[in-house]
Parts: structure tokens; sequence; C-alpha cells
């Protein structure tokens, strides 16, 4: 509270950044401990959570008061102009404090209470149980067991206690291998494919430099192989780019010589690292940030940006890993430079393109809690919840994100979830409201004391997982098991819902996923009511046959139709909302409609956002 | 005329490659007047593969030992490899199509020789557009009139023979207007906006010239414009070229209105905000942006030309009878070698601009993806003789309301309808402002992309969207006879 000078600020002006007419609303500022809120004339409340603020700037002073943009992390621009220098300076540096936390214990998620009790608490973390993951994958069976090697961290701090190893690898052989990887991240099991017995596992680079060596390295990466009675030979995935691999040897680390491994197959895929990734986005996100764009200048800038390009190598690898396990049958070691990025990306995916439980809501959450999560991707820096390195901040799990959406959209049945889901998981990593991305590996994560200090996400998304469904979802389709994406250049697209997730002018003004989920539910309800209504036809018969027909019969029936009118009432409401004030929620508001979200938006968004649109949009064709 | 004389071979033994997910047919090639057609044999399917001759777009033919190899690249972006057993059968072949293909005359078309079970002649063609659409003017104002002026097309050839013009506006000051308007296309009332009383109206540019001619009955007919809308009503007019290119237009006999001859008229060459003003639109003939511009406006504003029979009336009105030179415009597609000057895409960029706008608001429009798809290949290639000719008075010469089928006799056949329809459409009584950011536009793949790259999960996904939309009129068509069928005590 010592950062908040002003908490309030009258006749402040929040710009369209995409209307030419330069319109506005004007209304009330007012800084909170946690958030940032803008309440419009027409009473619509605009948060804007402090962890969320990537970048708060003050601009020149105009005639009309001194503007401040404010760029989040979940791609929202803000742009206020507020009357008074002196109030702007206030919130300008209180947003520069509140946005920047030095320590953990200052992260909303600390603060946060949706009041539930321990036991509810405690439950919610329980949710997804990766014990019971590597129970479903088959595991552990006669060639594949969980090690204890650290179950103290002893081995390898940003690793998980519980990992899956080859049974023949023996403990000398696993410390002896963690020692010739990079931060100890020696080769374990990540996803194991019970019907072709064979493994994805992941890794660190090895200290190889430009002649080591190591027995146990080698041996380890051989009960791998041999764990897989089907295929003798594996592949090794390095997905860095076969210069910067090079590059590494000459620090003492480097990639695994062909010739001392027996029956590896080396492959480097050519993923760009943090830095490159970090800098594609920002270009990126100056094109779209653009006024005025024309459409050439958007495709070259696109093109310039090389977005697109890298999700498509983030996507050919899964899919090249996916190919090795479904065609040839031979199991793959993924890494990168420190296994957390790139291997984190390229298992996860490649699982995904696998096996249809990860395709779902729950087998998503347990997914990047396994993947992400537990193998030690450093959330906390690459989304720089605390004041750090900005040069650690990188958009890898996004890109992630983006991967399994193109997915979505190419195949539009295979997947539980829809658009919004991954989107609402995208708020979360950074909004620090949740325990469940904060920390940079479980080690730390116990330290902090997360399970018992804060909340899970996951329990909540499954609350609300209505919102979340893709009503076109197929879970029994065969040929949909195994998904295997066409990577095509024109297959990769501008994620505008993601990008411009606030800029509402852009969006579709219509959302097919809701009307349809509703024809699905009123169906269900409709179909439920025939039945009962037939059931009592029957039943009257029976009666009117036995001789009983009663008047209170009769009227016990009737109450019982309207049955269809109030399903037609829901199909009045859907395709024509009461026109009302529309409410966006950043992250989370204390008025505990955190989720208030993404989906409701979107079904408000039809007829009466045209009208309301009706007073803003242009004539441009 | 006899098509025999093209046709050099009549027939030989082919295998036919369609793209990358259709299976090979293999059987015997013949060439027809109209078609090509590849029959396979007795062992195999017993359809028939059927090519209109018309959609061929360009054609190239190799020849290796002795057998050879015809590549069609068709007008709605197909390509076709044959393999032909004979050397001189493929060249034959090849000839044969390449001089089939390209037959010029209107009349000898084979809309003029399809006769489908199921259609009747001078079906659907009642569409009378310009005074269909008066009568819906007529009914919200008295300020226009509909002018048989132009009954014998003296006027304006490319004029349908009716036109809806304000009321106080005599025909005599219609033709002087007409004569101060390129290929004498006068301003004309394109739509009348109920809600706010305002119009838009479309022409061709004023043939003011170097020497800045005027014409004062073409001032008065938009000063009455003015004066038949809603009092103290702006005009602009809305050219569709750039400054400079209206500019340079004056060189050449052509121009733009000026600005001291149109008092109450603003002229812009660029986009507007939303004023409550009367709009008259064009370009140089009127015949092309005018049409793409005052059409997509109606999409937007006029919630009937979102239905079925809206849109087929308005494409039948605002392109057809107004004199979009198809014909000319549409004689070759993309894969022409030559490219003359009188061919363009206009047609495929309005069908674009409604794809973009469908994805922007996916549940008001009553058609579908399919019916733009329909409507491309038809505009290149079609057994129906609704896109023939240029204008209203080259299919009255050609007589093609009475000797060909009409199109949308064709696609408004009940077995049509999956294809073409919208299942989640629902009647949206307001404008629909699309966004034009480059962030909201898309690449059309359905179209561009349709043979090479079938989007096949994406066809099963819409599949299932119609298979909920059509269970949910099912139960909710059944319901009430259920709950009728209640016995009657």
């Amino acid at each position: 509270m010592e950062h908040i000078r002003t908490t309030k600020v009258e006749q402040v002006k929040l710009l369209d950044r995409f209307s030419t007419s330069n319109k506005s609303l004007t209304g009330t500022l007012y800084l909170t401990a946690t958030h940032l809120l803008f309440i419009d004339s027409h009473q619509k409340e605009t948060w804007i959570l402090h962890h969320h603020i990537a970048l708060v700037e003050k601009l020149a002073l105009t005639t009309s008061g001194c503007p401040l943009v404010i760029q989040c992390k979940n791609f929202r621009i803000v742009h206020f102009i507020v009357p008074r220098e002196r109030d702007c300076h206030d919130i300008y540096n209180s947003l520069l404090q509140l946005s920047k936390q030095a320590k953990y214990e200052d992260l909303y998620a600390f603060s946060y209470n949706p009041k539930q009790n321990d036991s509810e608490r405690l439950r919610g973390w329980q949710l997804v149980d990766l014990t019971e993951e590597y129970k479903r994958m088959g595991l552990p069976n006669s060639n594949w067991q969980l090690s204890d090697a650290n179950r103290d961290y002893k081995i390898c701090e940003t690793y998980p206690r519980e990992l899956y190893v080859p049974r023949i690898a023996s403990k000398p052989i696993i410390v002896g291998s963690s020692k010739f990887r990079s931060k100890g991240r020696f080769p374990v099991l990540s996803y194991y494919h019970q019907n072709k017995e064979a493994a994805i596992c992941r890794c660190s680079q090895p200290l190889s430099g430009f002649s080591a060596r190591c027995l146990e390295d080698e041996h380890l990466l051989q009960a791998i192989s041999k764990a897989n009675p089907a295929n003798r030979y594996m592949y090794v995935m390095d997905t860095r780019p076969r210069l910067n691999a090079m590059a590494n040897r000459a620090a003492g680390k480097g990639y695994e010589n062909e010739d001392n491994y027996s029956n590896i197959r080396f492959q480097f895929v050519g993923i760009e690292n943090i830095h490159v990734m970090r800098s594609s986005l920002q270009k990126l996100l100056e094109v779209s940030g653009s006024r005025g764009l024309s459409v050439s200048d958007f495709y070259s800038g696109l093109e310039g940006a090389g977005w697109l390009r890298h999700i498509k190598a983030v996507t050919d690898a899964a899919i090249f890993l996916a190919k090795a396990i479904m065609v040839e049958n031979a199991s793959v070691l993924v890494h990168c430079s420190d296994g957390w990025d790139r291997t984190s990306q390229v298992c996860s995916l490649g699982s995904l393109l696998l096996d249809p439980y990860y395709r779902t809501i729950r087998g998503f959450m347990v997914l990047i809690e396994k993947d992400w999560i537990s193998f030690g991707h450093k959330y906390s820096d690459r989304c720089g919840h605390l004041d750090g390195d900005p040069k650690e901040v990188s958009p890898v799990f996004t890109q992630f994100l983006e991967c399994v959406w193109h997915l979505t959209e190419q195949f539009p049945q295979a997947f539980e979830f829809n658009e919004a889901f991954l989107l609402q998981i995208h708020e979360h990593i950074h909004s620090c409201q949740f325990g469940n991305f904060i920390g940079n590996c479980q080690k730390e994560r116990e330290e902090l004391k997360l399970k018992e200090k804060t909340y899970s996400l996951w329990p909540f998304l499954l609350h609300d997982q209505k919102k979340y469904f893709n009503p076109l979802y197929s879970s029994t389709s065969q040929k949909l098991a195994v998904l295997e994406p066409n990577t095509v250049s024109f297959n990769f697209k501008f994620w505008r819902n993601m990008y411009h997730q606030f800029d509402r002018t852009l969006h579709p003004r219509q959302s097919v996923f809701n009307i349809i989920m509703n024809m699905n539910e009123q169906n269900k309800q409709l179909q439920k009511d025939v039945k009962d209504l037939e059931s009592q036809i029957k039943q009257h018969k029976n009666k009117q046959t036995d001789g009983v027909l009663t008047k209170e019969l009769l009227n016990s029936v009737r109450p019982e139709s309207p049955a269809l009118k109030t399903s037609l009432c829901l199909k009045e409401q859907t395709l024509l909302p009461v026109k009302d004030a529309l409410r966006t929620v950043e992250g989370s508001s204390p008025a505990d409609n955190r989720y208030s979200e993404y989906a409701d938006e979107f079904s408000k968004a039809e007829p009466a956002v045209v009208s309301s649109e009706y007073g803003v949009a242009r004539m441009t064709c | 005329m006899e098509f025999s004389e093209l046709i050099r071979t009549g027939q030989a033994q082919a295998e036919l490659l369609r793209g990358p997910e259709m299976p090979p047919l293999r059987g015997t090639l013949c060439v027809t007047g109209h078609h090509l057609l590849l029959s396979p044999g007795p062992q195999a399917t017993p359809d028939l593969w059927l090519l209109l001759l018309r959609s061929v777009d360009s054609i190239e033919k190799r020849v290796a030992g002795d057998a050879g190899t015809i590549t069609l690249r068709c007008k709605d972006l197909r390509v076709l490899q044959l393999d032909i057993e004979g050397v001189e059968a493929t060249l034959d072949i090849a000839r044969s199509i390449e001089a089939l293909s390209s037959l010029e005359s209107v009349i000898t078309s084979f809309p003029f020789f399809y006769r489908p079970k199921g259609l009747r002649l001078g079906e659907s063609w009642h569409f009378h557009p310009p005074e269909r659409y008066y009568k819906r003017v007529a009914r919200e104002t008295r300020a226009w009139r509909l002018s048989e002026a132009n009954e014998d097309f003296s006027l304006c050839p490319s004029y349908p023979r009716a036109v809806i013009v304000p009321r106080t506006v005599d025909d005599d000051a219609l033709a002087r207007s007409a004569r101060f308007r390129q290929g004498g296309r006068f301003p004309v009332l394109s739509y009348y906006h109920a809600p706010s009383g305002t119009v838009l109206l479309r022409s061709s540019q004023p043939l003011t010239g170097p020497q800045k001619r005027r014409c004062a009955e073409d001032e008065e007919l938009l000063q009455a414009v003015l004066a038949g809308a809603r009092p103290g009503a702006r005009g602009f007019i809305v050219d569709t070229r750039s400054a400079q290119a209206a500019k340079q237009a004056r060189m050449t006999g052509g121009g733009t209105e000026a600005k001291s001859a149109y008092p109450g008229w603003k002229r812009l060459h660029r986009p507007l905000e939303r004023e409550g003003a009367c709009i008259l639109v064009h370009g140089a003939e009127g015949t092309d942006s005018t049409l793409l511009v005052t059409s997509l406006a109606q999409l937007i504003l006029d919630p009937l030309s979102r239905t079925m029979a809206g849109f087929q009336e308005l494409i039948e009105r605002e392109w057809i009878q107004a004199g979009h030179p198809f014909q000319l415009r549409c004689a070759h597609s993309a894969f022409s070698h030559t490219r003359p000057k009188h061919e363009a895409p206009i047609f495929l960029l309005f069908l674009d601009c409604v794809w973009q706008l469908g994805r922007q608001f996916p549940l008001s429009l009553e058609f579908g993806e399919g019916m733009l798809l329909a409507l491309f290949d038809h505009s290149y290639a079609s057994p129906f003789g609704t896109f023939l000719c240029n204008s209203e008075k080259e299919r009255c010469l050609c007589e093609v309301r009475t000797r060909t089928h009409s199109l949308w006799s064709g696609l408004n056949q009940p077995k049509e309808q999956r294809k073409l329809r919208n299942p989640l459409y629902a009647p949206n009584p307001l404008a629909i402002w699309p966004s034009v950011e480059p962030q909201s536009l898309r690449l059309w793949q359905g179209l561009f992309l349709r043979w090479t790259h079938p989007p096949e999960p994406s066809e099963v996904a819409w599949e299932k969207v119609w298979q909920i939309a059509t269970d949910q009129e099912k139960t909710e068509g059944s319901q009430p006879t259920d709950s009728a069928s209640e016995p009657q005590p």
C-alpha cells in the first residue's frame, strides 16, 4: 500500500487504439492494491491486474492531458489520458512499483482468497495427480520403473522427485549420466506409448565439448533403447539449430556423437532460442499494434517477425517425434540446451498428437503439469513474475499454446476444449493469482509452501468447464486418434483472438461456438422432454385403460409440457440477448467474477454488440 | 453450326488424375460438343465423369513415346491431368478441347442445350428485380418512380428496361443526363435505406472532359434526390477511383462532378464515416467497383439481402441487371495465358468480401460458403443461362430467358439446400459492420485451396454443425405433435 499515493482520478479518458476517429470513453480510474480499475460513464468496468502489466509509459503532455500507456502481458494495451499531470505521475510511479514485485511472497496468489477451507484447497491441489498419470500410461512395467534417485532433489534440483527410468539403469549409471548433462538433467521418461512400447524421453545437452565421453550416459541411452522391445535404434532429437549446438561445444557442452552411442539416430530440428523468440514476438506486436495498418504492411510485417515460422518449426518437431513413434516404433530422446524450454514444447506437443487424452480438458491440465511445471519450465523467469533479468523473459509457453491453437483450427473436432480455455490458461500464467505457475521448479515451489499458501488454478477451470467445451468435439473418432497435421505455410495464421484479445472491434461479432453449444444443450433438453412426455402418455394410457383417469392426473401433465416454452426462451436469449453494459474483466476482480470472461463476452457479442457497434463502426468498404 | 467439325477424334483410353486426395480414374475418354467425358470400364464404378468444356481455362499437352499427357487448368482453379494412350489421340483430343472451350458464340453454348429433369424452362426467370424492388421502395416513400425510359435500351445499353429515379425528374431529363454519363449510365436508385430515409445511387462518371462541361438535367437529377430525401439531407459522391485517376480521366473525356455545379453534394475519394447522408457511387464505367460497393453496402445495411432469396435478388438486380459484363470479365480465369484488359475477377472479389462478412457474422447470412462457391463456379462456366451475356439488352437478343434455365431454379431445388445454406442462420435485424483491419481478413481457403488442400477435418466438423442444427429443428418440431397426441379426456 505504501506505493499508492492516489487512489482515484476522475475525468480520465480511455482511447480506443484502433479507432480512426479518436473516439474515447470518459470515466474514473481507481488504483487498488491488486488492480487498476477504470469505470466509464456507461458503468462498464475494465480491470487490469498489476501483475499483468508489462510496461507503463508516460507520454509527452498534450492539451487534453497527460497520456499514460499500459502494455499488458496478455496483450491488452490501454491508452489513458489523465487530465492533471500530477495524478498521472502518481499513478505512473505506483504502477511501476506495483507491477514489479521483488519477492514471491508479494505476489497476488499469497493474498488471493476465494473463500475455500483448507481441505477444499488441498483437494484442489490433488486434482492433477502425476502418479496417476504415469499409471494411466501403464507404468511401472517390466521395462520402466520409478526411480528414487532424485527423491531429495539431490541429483537434479530442477527435476521433480518422481522420475521414470529404464529398469536396467542402475543408480550409479543415473548419477554418472546426470554429471554429464547440463544442470544434471539426465534422460528420463516423459511419455510412454503403451501400444508401441516406445517412450518419449527428455534431458538437457551433454557436456561433451569437443571430445568428452561418459560411459554411464551411453549406458543410459542404451538402456532406453533396450526398454523398447519393438525397435533397436532410438532417435536423439536436438531441438536446436545445428549452429547453436556446435557453438555450445566451445563451452564444454554440445550434442551426442553418434559414434559413441550405439544405435542412436541423431537429428537437429532447428528451433531458435528464447532470445530469438522474445524479439520475434516483440516484432509481431509492433506490427499488429500499428494504426492504419495496410494489408501488405501487415503481411510483410508478419513475415518479417518470423513468429509463424517458429510456430511451424515447433510443430514440425512434434510431428517428427510422433512419427518416429507411430511409424517406426522407435523411442525418442529430446533435448535442447537446458531441456526446459524447447524440450518441453516438443515433448508435450508430441504427446498431444499421439494421445487423445491430452486433448481433453483434464488431460491438457495433466500435460501442462507434467511436461511444463514438474519438469521445471522456469515460469517465473520466463513470464517475469518478479523484477528480474529481462533477458530471461520469453514467450515459450505462449508459443506452445499457439501451436495447440493451430491444431484446434486444423482439427476442429479433436479437442474437448475451445480457444477460450487456452486464453484463460495464458491469462493465468501471468496473473500470479494461483500457485501453479509461481516459481521455476518443484523444489522452489515446495520451499515456497505454495500448496499451503495458495490455490490451484485447475479446480477453478474445471468448475467452469462448460465455458471451455468445444461443442464439435468427437471423442470417439478413430480418425482423430493420432493427429497428423499438415504444416504447409498457409495453415499458419495470425492468432487474432490472442494478440488482439481485448481489441474487440477486430473480432468476429458473432460466435459460432456459443450458438452450437446452446443448440446442443437445447437438443438434449428437448429430447429429455420428449422422453418424459412419452412416458407420461404411456402412463396415462395405462391408467385410462384401467379406468382411473382423474382430473388431477390431467393437471399433472400440464405443468410439465411448458418445458418447450422454457427451451424456446433459452433460444431467444441466446439469439437476441438483452442489451446490457459490457463488462471486461482483466484477470480477476475483487468482486470475485474472475472468469466473467471471455466466453461470456463472446456470447454477448451477438446482435447486442452489433447494435452497440452501430455507434462506433465505420463504413470502410 | 456443327460441333462435329471441331471434334477431331471420337475417343481414347485414358487415365485421369484429379488431385491429391482423389483416386485416379481410368476409362474411355470422349469429347462431345460441350463436354469431356470419361467412362470407366464395365468392372469399375458405373459413374460417368463429366467436365464442361467451357470451364477449361488453359490446356497443355506433352507427348512421350506412344502416350501423351494433357493438363487441363480449369476456371474454378482445379487442375486435371489426363494420361492418354496414343500420340495422335492425345493431340487430337487436345485440339478438340482447345477449339471447343474457346467458342465465343452465346447461343451455341451449353445452357441452350441443357434440359435437366425436374426443371421447366422459364422457371425462376420471373424475377423483375427493378420492378420488385420498386414495390418495396414505394411502400416507404413517394419520392421515387419506376421509369421505363430505357424500354428499348436506347438511353443506356447496359441498364435494364426499368430503372428507379426521382419522381420529379421526367424521362426527357433522364435522356439528357444519360448523354452526359459514360455509357449512358445516369444516376439511378440502388438502395433505399428506410430507417434514415436516405438513398444509395449509382452511375458512371460524368463526361465533363477537359472543358469541364456541365449538364443541367444531371445536376437537377441529383438536386431532386436531396429534395426527396429527408429535409436538410446532404449528399456524398463517392468516386471509387483515386483523386489523381479521376482527374486524369478528364483528358479522355470523363471526369468528376464539379463542386460548384452540385450544391449539397460533396465528392470523396475515400471511405467515409457514417453520416446519414445520400450517396452516389461511381468509378469510371460504373459497371465494376461501383457495383461492388453498392451491393456490399446493401448486405451490410439490409437484413433482407442476407436471406437466400434476398441475396439472389441482390445479385440479379445489382450485378446481372445492373450490367456487370460477366461475359467479358469471366471469359477466362487465373490460369489463362492471355490476359485481355476486359477480364477481371470483380465478381470473385465481391464473393470474397461476402465470405469475409460471413466469417465475422457467422449467424447473419442465410447462405453459406457453398452458395458463394457455386456462384463463383457458375459465373465462369455454367449449364445455366443466368450469367450469360454482358447486359439485359444482349440477353433479350439471345432470348436467354426463354431458351435457357435459370441458375436460381437449379439452386433452389430442395436437394441443393444442404450445400448452400447456413445452418446457423438467425435473422439479424441490425446493420452488420465488419472490421476491415488486416488482422480481421483471411485467405478464403475454401475457394483458393479447394482442390489442392481440401480441408477435410473442417468439412466433417461442418457436417456435424448441420447435424446439430437439424436435430434441433427435428426435436423442436416433433415436440408439439407429441403433446398434441395427449389423450383427450
